[in-house]
This record gives structure tokens, C-alpha cells and sequence, in this order.
């Protein structure tokens, strides 16, 4: 197993005691109730820097690796599913600047993004699909020294919201007859862009998810990211990076849902006993822990390639399905052995359910993911 | 193939039902869920169509139908996408005890109105801190002359909000064995010291009303025992093989919805240009939950045909409502997940469904509490 040296384990530390400090349960109820982004929050933890460690200093960033990034997503979210995942989902589009974009872009929106000042959006998923590429609902075309940019997204990560989007477009036919796609820097308050419905979602509902339309929306030639019909590339390479993100928020919320109940099991008392000693329920607390580490170690270990060698999409696949995986499961037991309780909003594994649920199906579900790995295990085979 | 054994008397009542609901309920239906309650007045327009109470004698208004008309009730409601017009508990669950267990006087008094939807009923047993451990409970009735005292707290009961009448369950403090100090009590709402709590919120089941409900020096008359005094638990026991059927009825039916939305969501969605249901793994997914549901179903048949012949089949519901629900959940999560980016919004009809039923592995009953049942009828 991964060892944590002394400036991993410090991270985790500060991002636990933030967290812990800031992340108020009453507040978590309400925002959910509400469908409300943690503004104060989020502002606070890109101050302290909790935002966009692994980024590079000079742009705004920690200058740390993914495996810190993790360790903060994994605190916060144990501390709140709900939360800690919109947290961490503000800088969704910082990523494809950081790999991709022209130094004026990254110089313009970088720090603004890791620093608090802007939110960004992004879509990681089209209809039917996780691949990037399928039926892109955007359409760019060249007019004069601009792009004209019309279309619509269904569900548009912090759409309406955020300040800048990163968005792939249609951008003409390919030699091989395939869709030309390319990849965009929007600015949300550009003339054109209509929020036409933030969706009621089953979790995750701090973080808004939008079906955003664009109108001959134009943006400056500048503001294309990477090159021109490279976006499907671009945005595969983006996708592996939002896994990577979502295992660490699965992760932490599946030991959320554990944490809260092994001390709920610990002190509620039923036939005279503590329920935390009936053997059935331990060897189910003995069963979401021993998930809670498998999903750990592969977490842990493909943020470690993503950091020492490259990132490997086929371990980053494999984590995102099994942190997920864990997390809906140990967030039904957790349910369970809270009993009633755990089915009121007043505990909040029932939100941890609902978050874990939504967190397995973005990003890739089990059928897409497993489509992918495949690919990777089996490799090619001979006609 | 062991089919129920519908009539065209059945057939015709889940058509006037079906019709009923089509205009009083579903249109209403996502209202209903925002509001986190139902309109007092839909159990009104439910009983003057004759749709509540159906199993009930006709000497008190009932149909005396058989409970066949449960199953479809049960069905039927979960057809509208909402919970909170709770029928079943009503009907199924609160009413029968009334009729097994209560006097002429009371039957007379009570039941005229439970089928007219006058009155809505609940039934208290859980506590703070007596879930499935019922003996723990710690409220009381003390006979006080010609009144008994009745002062206590109950959690998470249904219809908390709206009922009329609760049928609870109390203990009298000066019998020390548990088990032989339950009694059952009729409480009428607005008896002087019974208070309801604030509805209680929680992940499904949205539009229907729970709450705490408190009793506090409430005094009542002597004659509102239901049932022999002392013998609450054997009544309680006595009545759970329905509720427990009609949980694992209820669970199916959602799971059954749920898959065929869900079918048809793969049929009709289109990735990479083909329908979704192309996808093999998908196939052989949606083929392995219809057969979790048809043999599931073969059970819940049998059960439901023994129930109606009034056999004992308590340790076979008690394996079916374990069974049912947790088959339900496990198609649940996995349908959601098949769907995709799609079944993340509330407007997917299958995310409430997938709410709604993450309750049924608990409530009558928790799982575990149905496995310690059968491990005793196994003599193990």
C-alpha cells in the first residue's frame, strides 16, 4: 500500500480540520434542500489553497500532485458528501486550460478559477454517453475573426452559475467523414447564453447541473482551446481527470457513511444490546470497510501513476467504477443499520446515498466504464 | 403459471380505479410530492368511489371483497408516482385491527367512516428508541376509574399528520413481563393531551404525512381498549403476515415500474446510432431483473392465494417481504445506473421510485428482523 509521507499527511490534516470547521450540518440540509452552491465555503477553501492543489504554481495552483488533490476531495467529502463535492467541482473546466489552453487564457483564468474568484463549468457528458464525442449538441462555425457558437447542453456541469465554460464543439466534417470537434472557452456572460433550466437532480444538488442554450453566441478566435479539431482528444485526457476526481469524492463519502454509522451503531441500544454487536451487523461494517480500502488503494494508486508516470485512463476507470460502486453500497447499509433515522433527512446518509448515486452515474456508469477497461485489458485482437 | 385468480369483478374495479386515479391523482401527483402532503379531501373522494376499505365486511360499509382488491389498490396507487395517498396502510394495515379486534360498539362507531374516508387511521407502535426491538417501548396506560391515562412519544408513524383515529400500542407499568402488558388503544384526534408532532423528512415516500405523534396525561375512555387488555403484542403479531404481504406487494409493484420504464428507455435511447437495448450487457442485465421479478413473483402468488384461503404462511412472508424488497432495491440501483446521465434529475419518473423504496427493506419489519423470524420458524 501507498505510504503518506509527511506532507500528504499534513494535507489530509488541514483539509480535515477545515472541513470539520466549516461544513455545518444544518447548513448541509439546508443548501441541499434548496439546490444551493456553498458560496462562503468555496471562497474560503480556494483562499487556503484547498482548491486545485495539483495545478502548477504559476498559474494559481498548489504545485502538488493529484494524489493531494485527492486526499483534500477525499476529507471533504467525508465530512460532506454534498459539499465537498461541489467544492471541488468549481474548477471542472481549469483543467482543460492547464493542459491545453494559450498562455493568455491560462493567465486570464487560471488563478481566478483556483483562487475563488471565478467558478467554471464544464460538460463531461453527453446524452446516451460518457464519451465525450458523442453527438456533441454545440455547433461552431468561422465568422470573420470570430466564432459563432449555437446549440444546446442538457446537463451542463455548474451551468448557469459558473463565470467561464469549457465546452466542446461541432466545428466542421473530418477528412475520415467523422465530426471535427473542438474545444471552447465561453464566458458565461456572453450575449446569447440562456440558462434555460437548472435540473431538480437526485443528489449532488449543490452543484448545479443545466440545460444551457447558446444563440450565436460569439467568442474571440483566441479563446479556442488546444488546436483546432483536437477537442475529442482533449476532452478524453479531461475525462480521465474528472474520474480520477470522482473516485476521491466517492471514496470520501462512502467513509462519511461509515463514520456516521459506526457511531450510530455504537450507542443505539435495541434487545438490551448495543446494535454494533449483533454479529450480523458487524460482518456488514466489516463488509463496507473492507470495500471502503479496495476502493482506497485504487484510488490512491492511479492518482500515484497519475503523478509518477501517466495518468493510466484503464486504473483511473477502474477506481471511478469501484469508489462509486463502494459508495452507493456502504450508503444503503449505512441506511439500514440506522434503521428509520436513516431514512429522515435529519441524518445525513440518506443524502450520502443520493450523492453517491449521482456521483456513479456521471462520469461514466458501470456499462461505459467497463466498455473502456475492457478495451485496455483485452487490447487487440487478431482477425 | 400460478396467476392470481382475478374475476371480472376485479377487472372492473381496477378499471373505475385506474380511471379515478388517472384524474383525481396523477395530475396532482408532483404537487402533491413538493408539498410533502396530500389534500385531507382525496381519502374522502377515494371512499365515495368505494375504493377504500374493500376487504371490509359489508355490514360496515365495506365491500367484503377478498384481498385481491389489496393487490390492486396497491398496484394501482403505485401507478400515480406519489405515496402519500397511503390507502394501503389505511385499508390494509389500521382498519383490519379495528375490525378483528373491536367491539360491536366500536366497529359501529369507527368503520362507517374509515370506508367513507371521514376518518383516516394510523397505528403507533415505534418509539424513539423502541424500533425493532418493540417490548422496549415505554409508553403508558394506567386505568384511571373509568378513563385510562395513556402518556408517551411515538416516531416515524405514517398518516401521522392527517389521521383521525390511532390505534396505539401502550403498556400498562404494573405488569412486569413485556410481553403480556401491550394493549391496543383507539385515540381519537383532538382528545385533550394527544399532540402531533412536525411532519418528519425524509428521502422518499415525500407526500406522505410522518410525524411524531405525543401523548401527555391524554385521557381516554375505558371502553376505547381495542382488543382483550394485555394481549396487544399476540394482536399485533396476529395482523403482520398482511402487512407484510402488502409491503412486499407494494415493493414489486415498484420494481416492476421501474423496469419498465426502464426497458423502454433502453428501446427507444439511441448511443453511437443504435438503441441502447442493442447493448448485450444491457440485454442480459434488463433479462436477469425480469427474472429476478417473475420468480419472485411465482412466491408472492402462492402467498398471496394462501393468504386469501386464511393459512398461516407468517414465516413465508416473513422471507418474501425480505426478498421482495431487497430485489427491488438492487433494480432500482441498478436501473438508475443503466439509464444514466438522464435518471440524475427528479423528472426521470424512476428516481422516485428509487427513493420511495429504499424504505421497504425497513419498515414492517426491518430485514433482519424478518430473517430472525424465519431462522425461529427453522428451529434454528
Amino acid at each position: 500500500m501507498l505510504q503518506l509521507n509527511k506532507s500528504q499527511i499534513q494535507i489530509q490534516k488541514t483539509a480535515r480540520e477545515f472541513a470539520t470547521g466549516e461544513f455545518d450540518k444544518d447548513m448541509a440540509r439546508d443548501l441541499d434542500r434548496m439546490a444551493e452552491f456553498p458560496k462562503e465555503i468555496w471562497k474560503y477553501a480556494a483562499e487556503l489553497g484547498f482548491i486545485g492543489m495539483h495545478f502548477p504554481e504559476k498559474y494559481g495552483g498548489g504545485g502538488m500532485g493529484m494524489i493531494e488533490n485527492v486526499l483534500v476531495a477525499e476529507e471533504f467529502c467525508r465530512k460532506d458528501a454534498t459539499i465537498g463535492s461541489s467544492v471541488m467541482l468549481s474548477d471542472v473546466a481549469a483543467d482543460g486550460l492547464v493542459r491545453f489552453g494559450s498562455d493568455e487564457l491560462r493567465r486570464q483564468y487560471i488563478a481566478e478559477i483556483l483562487e475563488g474568484r471565478m467558478r467554471s463549468g464544464a460538460a463531461m457528458t453527453m446524452p446516451g454517453g460518457n464519451d465525450p464525442g458523442d453527438a456533441p449538441g454545440l455547433t461552431v462555425t468561422e465568422a470573420g475573426d470570430t466564432w459563432k457558437i449555437n446549440g444546446k447542453i442538457e446537463g451542463l456541469i455548474n451551468g448557469g452559475e459558473a463565470d467561464i465554460y469549457c465546452l466542446l464543439c461541432k466545428s466542421g466534417i473530418s477528412d475520415n467523414g467523422s465530426d471535427d470537434i473542438s474545444m471552447f472557452l465561453v464566458e458565461a456572460d456572453r450575449p446569447g447564453i440562456v440558462c434555460e433550466k437548472k435540473h431538480d437532480t437526485l443528489g449532488l444538488r449543490m452543484t448545479a447541473s443545466s440545460r444551457v442554450s447558446f444563440h450565436n453566441v460569439e467568442v474571440p478566435r483566441t479563446n479556442l482551446i488546444g488546436r483546432k479539431g483536437r477537442g475529442l482528444r482533449q476532452a478524453r485526457q479531461m475525462l480521465a481527470e474528472f474520474q480520477m476526481l470522482l473516485s476521491a469524492l466517492a471514496l470520501g463519502t462512502a467513509q462519511g457513511a461509515l463514520d456516521r454509522t459506526l457511531a450510530h451503531v455504537k450507542q443505539r441500544e435495541q434487545f438490551g444490546r448495543k446494535i454494533a454487536q449483533f454479529q450480523v451487523n458487524r460482518h456488514k461494517l466489516a463488509a463496507m470497510a473492507t470495500q471502503i480500502e479496495q476502493a482506497r488503494f485504487l484510488t490512491y494508486q492511479a492518482a500515484v501513476c497519475f503523478d509518477t508516470k501517466k495518468p493510466d485512463p484503464r486504473l483511473i476507470a477502474m477506481a471511478k467504477l469501484t469508489a462509486a460502486k463502494t459508495a452507493v453500497q456502504v450508503a444503503y447499509e449505512a441506511i439500514q443499520l440506522m434503521g428509520g433515522y436513516g431514512f429522515t433527512t435529519e441524518y445525513d446518509v440518506e443524502r450520502f446515498y443520493r450523492d453517491a448515486k449521482a456521483l456513479q452515474i456521471i462520469g461514466g456508469n458501470e456499462r461505459e466504464l467497463s466498455d473502456d477497461i475492457a478495451e485496455a485489458v483485452i487490447g487487440r485482437i487478431r482477425k | 403459471m400460478n396467476t392470481l385468480p382475478y374475476t371480472d369483478q376485479h377487472h372492473t374495479f381496477r378499471k373505475r380505479l385506474r380511471d379515478f386515479l388517472e384524474s383525481e391523482v396523477i395530475p396532482h401527483a408532483d404537487k402533491w410530492e413538493a408539498d410533502h402532503m396530500v389534500p385531507r379531501d382525496i381519502y374522502r373522494k377515494m371512499g365515495s368511489e368505494g375504493f377504500l376499505c374493500p376487504a371490509l365486511s359489508r355490514k360496515y360499509g365495506g365491500m367484503g371483497g377478498d384481498f385481491l382488491y389489496s393487490v390492486i389498490v396497491i398496484e394501482e396507487i403505485v401507478r400515480t408516482n406519489q405515496s402519500g395517498l397511503f390507502a394501503q396502510l389505511h385499508s390494509d394495515v389500521v382498519v383490519p385491527y379495528i375490525e378483528s379486534y373491536g367491539t360491536e360498539e366500536q366497529k359501529q362507531k369507527y368503520l362507517p367512516g374509515c370506508v367513507s374516508g371521514d376518518i383516516v387511521t394510523a397505528v403507533a407502535m415505534t418509539e424513539p428508541d423502541a424500533g425493532s426491538d418493540l417490548a422496549a417501548m415505554t409508553s403508558t396506560a394506567v386505568q384511571d376509574g373509568d378513563e385510562v391515562v395513556l402518556n408517551g412519544a411515538k416516531t416515524f408513524i405514517s398518516n401521522g399528520i392527517h389521521c383521525d383515529l390511532v390505534v396505539l400500542a401502550a403498556k400498562d407499568p404494573a405488569v412486569p413481563t413485556p410481553h403480556k402488558s401491550v394493549s391496543l388503544y383507539l385515540v381519537e384526534d383532538g382528545t385533550p393531551g394527544f399532540k402531533k408532532g412536525a411532519r418528519q423528512e425524509k428521502m422518499g415516500l415525500r407526500s406522505q404525512d410522518t410525524a411524531e405523534l405525543f401523548f401527555t396525561n391524554c385521557r381516554i375512555p375505558r371502553e376505547n381498549l381495542l382488543g382483550n387488555k394485555g394481549e396487544g403484542f399476540i394482536h399485533l403479531m396476529q395482523k403482520l403476515q398482511q402487512e407484510r404481504l402488502v409491503c412486499a406487494v407494494w415493493a414489486t409493484a415498484l420494481a416492476n415500474r421501474i423496469l419498465n420504464w426502464t426497458k423502454n428507455y433502453c428501446r427507444s435511447t439511441i448511443v453511437n446510432r443504435i438503441p441502447l437495448s442493442t447493448s448485450q450487457a444491457v440485454q442480459f442485465a434488463l433479462v436477469e431483473m425480469q427474472t429476478d421479478l417473475r420468480v419472485g413473483s411465482a412466491f408472492l402468488n402462492d402467498l398471496i392465494i394462501d393468504h386469501i384461503e386464511k393459512k398461516d404462511v407468517v414465516k413465508e412472508t416473513s422471507m418474501a417481504k425480505f426478498w421482495t424488497t431487497d430485489v427491488a432495491n438492487r433494480i432500482a440501483n441498478r436501473c438508475l445506473e443503466m439509464v444514466g446521465d438522464v435518471a440524475t434529475r427528479e423528472e426521470c419518473p424512476i428516481v422516485r421510485m428509487w427513493r420511495d423504496v429504499r424504505i421497504h427493506t425497513i419498515f414492517a419489519g426491518t430485514n433482519e428482523i424478518m430473517k430472525g423470524i424465519v431462522a425461529k420458524f427453522m428451529r434454528l
